[in-house]
């Protein structure tokens, strides 16, 4: 039998006519609908129990109440808490993407040591017992050689529970080198310290003044506890509150503001000193605060008429004389009004003169301790811890001087000078043997990242406890994981600002999702591994145990409302506010050689080689610190600021002329501690001779929606001492853009 | 003179016609035996449930099916119970069975929910409310899910290799014929329902089927 092609096509056309008869192409058409409907990486929401857990979102230094969502196990949403003291139901961009840190690619998973040289990224993964008896044991051997205090200790925060048990590990085991990264709040606490003679938190009245004066404070950009700085301007704009904003760039604050007045970079203070010298001449300031509750005034009203004259003021500041009497007599006629400093976001320090000064004007108007004014705010109080018992090596160790220098003759108001640790550390090889860093990124985020990133390198054993790869993490030896902040408890005291002594309590919201452990509980597991009078120091079972009889009294409250307050909290009446050594409010302690006054902080670096000065500025989209942008809110920033991967230098358009630059071209930027290629962006609202660079890009770590975008602020620029305080007070510094 | 047309006629007169129809017939024969017989067995993966259940015994201890498939107080339905319903009476072994001891070594002590497999489950894009039917138009569970309350044992879980679903969704009849409603849980099934109880047949999304009442 011969088979051809008509038989071929027979047997097709039988199949054919066989298939449709079958359930087969009708099943199929079904199912291939079904499957093209459903693809697997087409997002579906989770189905499953809907609950709310409230917590406090630790992210900066806010303290916003959060309620995040969730369905079963999975947090879905974050929202903020309505009627919370701090924040009543808003919620920022960053606050509101926190999930992607919970859930995102960048936490680290489990213990991990490193196995190539530092930096290299690569990890091996260990066991937490692994971890800690390594570690302990080269901890018990430094503390064998009697070089207890070559232990330093570096963290985020400086008040709460797991802060407070890093001191006591670092105390009971004999260092004194336990640092905090910086900001403005240090500067303010500083001037209380010197002219109230109380150590207290500074709180602003915000909500009741009726005239803002802010010398550079970002109130929309993240300054203090960002969401109630939003409300605040929304009420200030509701009810015609004037603001005025001071600074040399036109900020979205100074957008939204009254009136901008654009002062010459670093020349903040002087206008408050040309102000305090109008409103003594003109006696426009509070006689009943004045002449009854202050002391020094005399003294210091001689030195503010003869130094601070407009017209030397108007010199200084680049302002026409005019405009600062204008400013000082409507500051002065305000029922209410505020000055306040700090610039942007505020997260770094300002020089304490200028601190003073600014406060001093608040208090020549007497709006101190009264509505709408500042007040000093008592931390809030904590059941006591038995006093630790130290052996001989750890009072030997406490006894040598801190290697920062804060507390020593020469700073004796600072108690953390983290601007100080590199230099301390190039200096002497072996100033640190052991170096312990704790919800910080100093190697991205302090002033002169580079700096501090090679002194790293010395030190011989780093451990950090960061919960994401970031660029310190990436220098470490080994890193012991914290639970990231939906999934553990942390008490947070909130300093930012806020006019009553306030804890607030963040609780898990959702099971630990990997191998990681809360570091209050770490660092006592620590202390059990080496063992003798550290161990002895820690009786609590765990950090929880540790927590809840440290909040006491506070803890029923905290876990059913989420904070504690002291609702009641009024500032104390003038009479009793000051314990000063004059029991006044103190213009000019000559004790202490400080009074309000205008130094000029000149930016580093020489104007022939660097005819620009660059400054940074801060943006709500932009998070800066141990915290960094999540990709939602990456996504967010504006093509004016970030475009690609390169970011945008704002300049003037007369100054972009003068250095042959055009909108968009590439350029060279160039400073004494570092060079960047950048893109250009003309930008009216930037004084001519000054450029610009918002913080929070240039991540080198970090996931790759973060990573390699823009550049490190930080590392083009160095630190600038403060005299006075020993703090970090550089504003900006010199530069020069060129073609590239 | 010669006819060269008359050729290719006579050729083809030639020609025998029974391989033509032969292999029709094979080629229709072959089909029917894949579409019938292969197909099906191609197309489903026989899985079993991780865990040995009897909801027989279950129905037996407890007050019925929404002891455990209950509705929670906003009035969503919790479908499969989570481990914790679970474990309100089986915190600790109840019996002596392999499947118990199972269930608490590898779930409830490591506190694994168990990765059950749906008979029912739909896909996403199908909104369901169990409320409507089983609270307002007071259904039994039976109606659409069949007699799987009085079963011992867990049957073997057909997934369909393309969707990923539920063989018991189209139904094990291949054509989708039923004889009972809990046969099937297609789309059509759902509307012959509704058509015949006289549900609200217009909708405020669209005034007429209304789409968007089921597909959100």
């Amino acid at each position: 039998m011969k088979i051809g092609r008509r038989c071929f096509l027979s047997f097709v056309i039988g199949g054919a006519a066989g298939t449709a008869l079958t359930p087969l192409p009708w099943k199929l058409t079904d199912d291939l609908s079904i499957w093209s409907q459903n693809w697997p990486w087409t997002p579906v929401p989770e189905k499953g129990e809907r609950s709310y857990s409230d917590t406090v979102c630790t992210l900066c230094r806010g303290g916003c109440g959060i309620s995040v969502r969730k369905v079963d196990r999975r947090a879905v949403k974050i929202e903020g808490v309505k009627g919370h003291p701090v924040n009543d139901g808003g919620v920022c961009i960053l606050g509101l993407s926190g999930l992607q840190l919970l859930y995102g690619p960048n936490r680290i998973k489990t213990p991990l040591k490193r196995k190539g040289k530092r930096g290299q990224g690569r990890w091996e993964a260990i066991s937490w017992e692994d971890a800690l008896a390594e570690i302990a044991e080269k901890l018990k051997g430094i503390r064998e050689e009697n070089k207890a205090h070559t232990v330093g200790c570096i963290l985020g925060k400086r008040y709460g529970v797991t802060a407070a048990l890093f001191e006591r590990w670092m105390k009971a085991y004999g260092s004194a080198n336990l640092m905090v990264e910086p900001s403005v709040e240090d500067s303010l606490e500083m001037a209380l310290e010197a002219m109230h003679g109380v150590k207290a938190s500074v709180g602003f009245d915000m909500e009741n003044a009726n005239y803002i004066l802010s010398f550079g404070s970002g109130f929309i950009e993240g300054w203090g506890s960002p969401v109630r700085a939003f409300k605040a301007n929304s009420i200030w704009k509701d009810n015609g509150v004037k603001t005025i904003q001071v600074e040399p760039r036109l900020s979205n604050t100074a957008a939204k503001a009254d009136q901008w007045v654009p002062v010459k970079a670093g020349t903040e203070s002087a206008l408050a000193m040309g102000m305090a010298h109008v409103i003594i001449k003109e006696s426009l300031y509070n006689p009943a605060f004045v002449d009854n509750y202050t002391s020094g005034f005399h003294g210091w009203k001689q030195r503010v008429l003869k130094d601070y004259t407009p017209e030397k003021i108007a010199e200084i500041t680049g302002l026409d004389a005019s405009v600062i009497k204008k400013l000082a007599r409507e500051f002065a006629g305000a029922s209410h009004p505020l000055a306040i400093c700090g610039r942007g976001q505020g997260d770094t320090p300002v020089a304490l003169n200028e601190a003073m000064a600014v406060h001093a004007l608040n208090a020549l108007v007497g709006n101190i301790n009264q509505p709408g004014g500042v007040w000093a705010v008592p931390k809030p109080s904590y059941s006591d811890w038995p006093e630790v018992e130290l052996d001989e090596i750890a009072e030997t160790g406490l006894q040598r001087e801190r290697i920062d220098g804060a507390g020593s003759a020469k700073f004796p108001m600072a108690a953390s000078l983290l601007n100080r640790f590199a230099a301390a550390v190039a200096a002497d090889g072996e100033a640190l043997q052991a170096l312990f860093i704790s919800g910080a990124n100093p190697v991205y985020s302090l002033q002169g990242a580079k700096v501090f990133q090679a002194a790293l390198d010395k030190i011989p054993l780093v451990v950090s406890f960061s919960s994401y790869m970031d660029e310190t993490a990436m220098q470490a030896d080994l890193i012991l994981p914290n639970h990231v902040y939906l999934e553990r408890y942390e008490d947070v005291p909130v300093t930012a600002g806020l006019t009553a002594p306030m804890i607030g309590l963040a609780r898990p919201v959702v099971w630990p999702l990997y191998d990681t452990r809360h570091t209050g509980d770490v660092i006592i597991s620590l202390a059990r591994e080496i063992g003798g009078p550290v161990a002895a120091a820690f009786s609590w079972d765990s950090f929880e145990a540790c927590l809840e009889e440290t909040l006491d009294d506070k803890w029923e409250v905290l876990n059913e409302q989420g904070f504690w307050t002291d609702t009641g909290f009024e500032p104390p009446a003038w009479k009793d506010a000051f314990e000063t050594a004059s029991g006044k409010f103190e213009f000019g302690s000559e004790a202490m050689d400080l009074s309000p006054g205008y130094s000029a902080l000149t930016a580093e670096g020489d104007r022939g080689t660097y005819p620009l000065v660059l400054i940074p500025y801060d943006s709500m989209r932009l998070a800066n610190g141990y915290i960094s942008d999540p990709p939602f809110v990456v996504k967010t920033v504006e093509e004016t600021v970030l475009l690609g991967k390169s970011v945008l230098i704002e300049i003037n358009p007369k100054t972009a002329k003068e250095f042959g630059l055009a909108e968009g071209k590439s350029a060279k930027l160039t400073t004494p501690q570092g060079e960047a290629r950048v893109k250009v962006h003309l930008y009216e609202g930037i004084m001519p001779g000054v450029i610009a660079l918002p913080r929070g890009l240039g991540h080198t770590a970090k996931d790759r929606f973060m990573a390699g975008k823009g550049v490190n602020f930080n590392e083009l620029i160095g630190p600038v001492e403060d005299a006075s305080s020993g703090l970090d007070v550089a504003w900006g510094i010199r530069a020069n853009l060129a073609k590239a | 003179m010669s006819k060269p047309d008359d050729q290719p006629t006579d050729i083809k007169t030639k020609r025998p016609e029974g391989p033509i129809i032969l292999f029709f017939l094979v080629g229709f024969a072959a089909s029917l035996v894949l579409g019938w017989g292969i197909f099906p067995k191609l197309l489903y993966s026989q899985k079993q449930q991780p865990v040995e259940f009897s909801h027989a015994l279950h129905n037996l201890e407890t007050d019925g099916c929404e002891s455990c498939h209950y509705f929670r107080e906003d009035g969503t339905f919790a479908g499969i119970p989570k481990l914790e319903r679970c474990m309100e009476c089986h915190e600790e072994p109840m019996g002596e069975s392999d499947a118990e001891a199972k269930f608490i070594e590898e779930y409830v002590y490591p506190q694994r929910e168990v990765p059950w497999l749906v008979y029912s489950r739909q896909p996403p894009c199908v909104y369901f409310p169990h409320a409507a039917h089983v609270i307002s138009a007071k259904m039994d569970c039976a109606t659409c899910h069949g007699g799987i309350g009085e079963s011992d044992h867990l049957k073997v879980y057909e997934e369909n290799r393309i969707t990923g679903y539920s063989r018991d969704i189209w139904g094990k009849n291949m054509i989708g014929l039923k004889k009972n409603t809990a046969d099937r849980m297609k789309m059509d099934d759902c509307s012959e329902c509704h058509v015949r109880e006289h549900v609200h047949q217009g909708s405020v999304q669209t005034g007429k089927g209304g789409c968007f009442v089921c597909h959100k």
